[in-house]
């Protein structure tokens, strides 16, 4: 596609990077197929195209209105369209690029701004957010429908294996799990531990730097990053194999560390190595060959979040480890489209999040599972919410 | 004509009185997204965009354009490739992408009723429990709408055996030019009266605006197989195609590709395309099984005859799907190996294509240009894909004056400028060289009856006789023609 980038822009490290993945776009529109806002909304506008447009118009110096943002906003970054995108363009580091210059062209109303800081600062602290739940549950009875949903259950995990192995790799605890559902990593922890691994959590990581780079605060993800990165280096120098994700939105934000910090002298060389031992738990398992068969086999439908199926493009893996594993997988129409929950977007777009849940669930029950597993843990929350099933990560089933 | 500023104001406070500020967009910024569609070198900001919700609220912007006579531009899901959606600077255009419900699959009568923004591949999804499918299948299918595929008479890989879009269309319910719903053709066959629903079709907007389509749906072939063979130059892969077609054989599909378009499509595809073949043709035969087998073999032994260098055969609906996923997704894959590309249509006879692709291999090195060849062979469908960068001042020139030699060339040759694209903006001119002025004006009269004030995508598709008289006179340079400021549709 043919770009102007204005003068502001063309020389920055962001505006060649944008430039370049623009210049790769052809304009023939396949992504509004698979984009689940254009799908909904119909608007050119609500559509990686249109965004693609709006961004364009942005970055060649042409006078912006809320109304680029308000597009922008209503993205999921699903990265379904990377996935349909014949041209290989990387929409979602053009989206990031874009929404950072729309945040300092275009001026927030002070309500968004205010609920937008507020989501800062509670979800990536896993202590606070640990809090807020407790209180939640304990206040539980007392709230209005609407808000009652939202608090999960309280739950109880399995106990962390204490067995030494000489196979040692890494896992992130994150910020929002340890306090909605801690058995998913001690599940994962207990299934590796038979497999001759020790899974370790380094006390001084937390969340991975995403929620802040949606909401726009590069430098707080970035510092994000960048601790996480301190906390883990001993025991990758020490030979931790891996560092495990188990929930996939969290595990495609640190594969792309290396992409994030690629202009840090200090951090570019470390954030490749971390990048590069990322491994969904999934991938992980796969590589593993003596996995047990469930001893009770169920019914599942099977939701892959849009960071593991489009964002890191794992695809068909927990599928077949599940299917060996004796269980069997209804068919789900439409699986390559989200669930609306994609990170704080639940909270920041209720409508459209709201029509896809209902979409969603709609289909994943169809055909009458037992449960719904997926591999992230705000897909599992946003679903639980109206579920009539349980809705649990799929690594729990391994631990039977 | 231009609109005055105080009209455009009472026409756009006229339809928010019924459309909300999500269907009715006026800002610049959320205009430009829609100044093209698929060609997105030719640009035009609309006066407004707006996204009705129902037939009625398309009948009220209707009456309200036309008795103000503002330009509708109707718009599927702008995916066109020859500029039909391309708005008009003094109209609207008339978004139809939330028309997109299936209304009903008829199985008995292998028929599914839908409305116009309904993606084509949805049809066939929607069918799939019936074991029945919808067979016009541009390479777009994925994302265009079956409304702007009726609009352009569109084809695609299974025209070959099946037809396009008007022959497996049934029935469609348009708004004509005074905002009245009309039904033309019916679920059968064969019906009374000229053929209105043929007429139509491929009428790019210019006649009404269609708000449902009943389309024939065709039972799934009962065995399929999809033959892929690599060949060292175009011209041997071209008379393979001869050969089979003059075998009296009727492929399902038979495509070719050439060598740049093979390696942009496997890039992104990962098909299993040979990448150093300078050609390759995949061909799928389907049928009951003896048919198949017997025509498989008949096909294999002709590919060989005209020196394939290998013959693969997929017979799994996955190695097929696979197949034909690089095929499918050729054209944008392109845009991995250039920032622009500019997509040809032109259909020549079978029998032309060895001198026609030589022909355009020798334009390219004239002109400068790489060209991509990715087509419908069988049925002597060209899809030359010029590669330029939009970026270099008067690239682009030199790719349009190419593309209007290509397809002068095909005309020459017996064929014709479109194939399954339409005409649109782009090919507008070339319509004076294909047409004579007695045709030229029996098709304004056409025009005339359906739409006398001449609102309706004005422009397109038919050029004034006027214009082709400027044409015939004047030296076109660089693409443009001296004062073009002066109004000649």
């Amino acid at each position: 596609m043919e770009t102007h980038l204005s003068p502001e822009h063309k020389d920055t490290s962001d505006g060649k990077l944008a430039e370049s993945i623009l210049r790769k776009c052809v304009h023939c529109g396949f992504c509004n197929a698979t984009c689940p806002t254009y799908q909904l909304l119909g608007d050119e506008n609500d559509g990686p195209r249109g965004r693609i447009y709006l961004m364009k118009q942005m970055l060649e110096g042409n006078d912006v209105e809320e109304k680029t943002l308000l597009h922008l906003d209503r993205c999921l970054t699903c990265r379904s369209c990377e996935t349909t995108c014949p041209s290989g363009v990387e929409y979602s580091k053009l989206l990031e690029v874009g929404r950072k210059v729309a945040e300092e062209k275009i001026q927030r109303p002070t309500q968004q701004l205010r609920l937008r800081k507020i989501l800062r600062k509670t979800l990536p602290n896993s202590e606070r957010f640990k809090m807020l739940v407790k209180s939640g549950q304990l206040f539980k009875p007392f709230l209005p429908k609407s808000l009652k949903k939202k608090i999960p259950e309280r739950s109880t995990p399995s106990a962390w294996p204490t067995s030494q192995h000489t196979r040692k790799m890494l896992i992130l605890d994150g910020c929002v799990q340890p306090a909605i559902r801690p058995q998913t990593n001690s599940a994962a922890a207990n299934v590796l531990d038979k497999l001759g691994v020790s899974v370790i959590k380094a006390d001084k990581a937390g969340c991975c730097g995403a929620v802040s780079l949606h909401l726009s605060a590069e430098e707080e993800a970035l510092a994000a990053m960048k601790r996480n990165i301190d906390a883990w280096w001993p025991e990758i120098e020490a030979g931790a194999e891996a560092i495990i994700m188990t929930a996939s939105g969290c595990g495609v934000t640190v594969k792309e560390y290396a992409h994030h910090l690629r202009d840090d002298v200090e951090y570019a060389e470390k954030a490749q190595r971390v990048s590069d031992l990322t491994k969904d738990i999934a991938e992980i398992l796969l590589a593993e060959e003596d996995i047990s068969s469930a001893t009770t086999p169920k019914t599942l439908a099977w939701h892959p979040p849009c960071t593991l199926q489009h964002g890191q493009k794992i695809t068909g893996v927990v599928e077949a480890l599940l299917t060996k594993a004796g269980h069997t997988l209804v068919p789900v129409q439409d699986q390559h489209l989200c669930c609306g929950s994609a990170g704080t977007y639940s909270i920041l777009q209720t409508d459209i999040s709201q029509q896809l849940q209902v979409n969603k669930l709609k289909h994943l029950t169809a055909n009458k599972p037992e449960m719904i597993v997926t591999a992230n843990i705000g897909c599992q929350t946003h679903l639980q919410e109206d579920a009539d099933i349980p809705v649990i990560h799929w690594i729990e089933l391994f631990t039977d | 004509m231009p609109s005055s500023d105080q009209t455009i104001t009472t026409i756009i406070a006229t339809l928010g009185e019924f459309l909300s500020s999500d269907q009715l967009l006026t800002s610049e910024e959320e205009l430009r997204p829609y100044e093209c569609d698929g060609l997105s070198a030719y640009k035009r900001v609309p006066l407004a965009v707006t996204l009705p919700n129902t037939i009625e609220e398309v009948q009220k912007i209707m009456r309200i354009c036309s008795a103000r006579n503002i330009p509708v531009v109707a718009r599927g899901a702008g995916t066109g490739l020859s500029g039909g959606a391309l708005p008009d600077e003094n109209g609207i255009i008339l978004g139809l992408s939330r028309f997109n419900q299936i209304l009903e699959i008829d199985e008995e009568n292998q028929l599914a009723r839908v409305q116009p923004g309904v993606r084509n591949l949805a049809i066939s999804q929607a069918a799939a429990p019936y074991e029945l499918f919808y067979a016009p299948d541009p390479s777009s299918q994925i994302a265009c709408s079956i409304g702007g595929n009726v609009a352009e008479n569109s084809g695609g890989v299974h025209s070959l055996k099946y037809g396009l879009t008007v022959h497996n269309v049934h029935a469609i319910t348009i708004i004509t030019s005074d905002g009245d719903l009309v039904t033309m053709g019916s679920a059968a066959l064969d019906r009374a009266g000229y053929d209105l629903l043929g007429l139509m079709t491929g009428s790019e907007g210019m006649l009404g605006i269609i708000v449902e389509i009943v389309v024939r749906l065709l039972p799934k072939p009962k065995e399929t197989v999809v033959l892929l063979a690599a060949f060292n130059s175009n011209s041997e892969a071209a008379s393979a195609v001869a050969a089979i077609i003059g075998a009296g054989i009727i492929p399902a599909g038979l495509e070719m590709m050439d060598k740049l378009s093979i390696q942009a499509a496997e890039d992104f595809a990962h098909a299993g395309y040979p990448t150093d073949a300078e050609a390759i043709l995949l061909c799928e035969l389907d049928g009951s099984s003896i048919q198949v087998v017997e025509e498989k073999d008949r096909v294999t032994e002709l590919f060989k005859s005209h020196n394939a260098t290998s013959v693969q055969t997929a017979t799994t609906a996955e190695e097929q799907a696979r197949l034909w996923a690089g095929r499918k997704s050729a054209f944008p894959a392109v845009g991995r190996i250039s920032p622009d590309y500019y997509c040809m249509d032109g259909t020549i006879p079978r029998m032309e294509l060895p001198a026609v692709l030589d022909k355009i291999s020798d334009l390219s090195t004239i002109y400068d240009l790489r060209v991509a060849n990715v087509f419908h062979a069988g049925d002597g469908n060209l899809h030359p894909l010029i590669l330029y960068d939009a970026n270099n001042p008067g690239e682009f020139d030199r790719a349009e004056e190419f593309g209007s030699e290509i397809l002068k060339t095909c005309v020459d040759a017996g064929g014709t400028i479109t194939g399954e694209h339409g005409v649109g903006s782009e090919k507008i001119d070339q319509m004076c060289y294909q047409f004579s002025d007695d045709e030229l004006e029996f098709f304004h009269a056409i025009k005339d009856a359906f739409d006398p004030k001449g609102y309706l995508n004005p422009g397109k598709a038919v050029p004034t006789l006027h214009r082709c008289a400027e044409l015939g006179q004047m030296h076109v340079h660089n693409g443009e023609l001296p004062h073009p400021d002066i109004p000649r549709f």
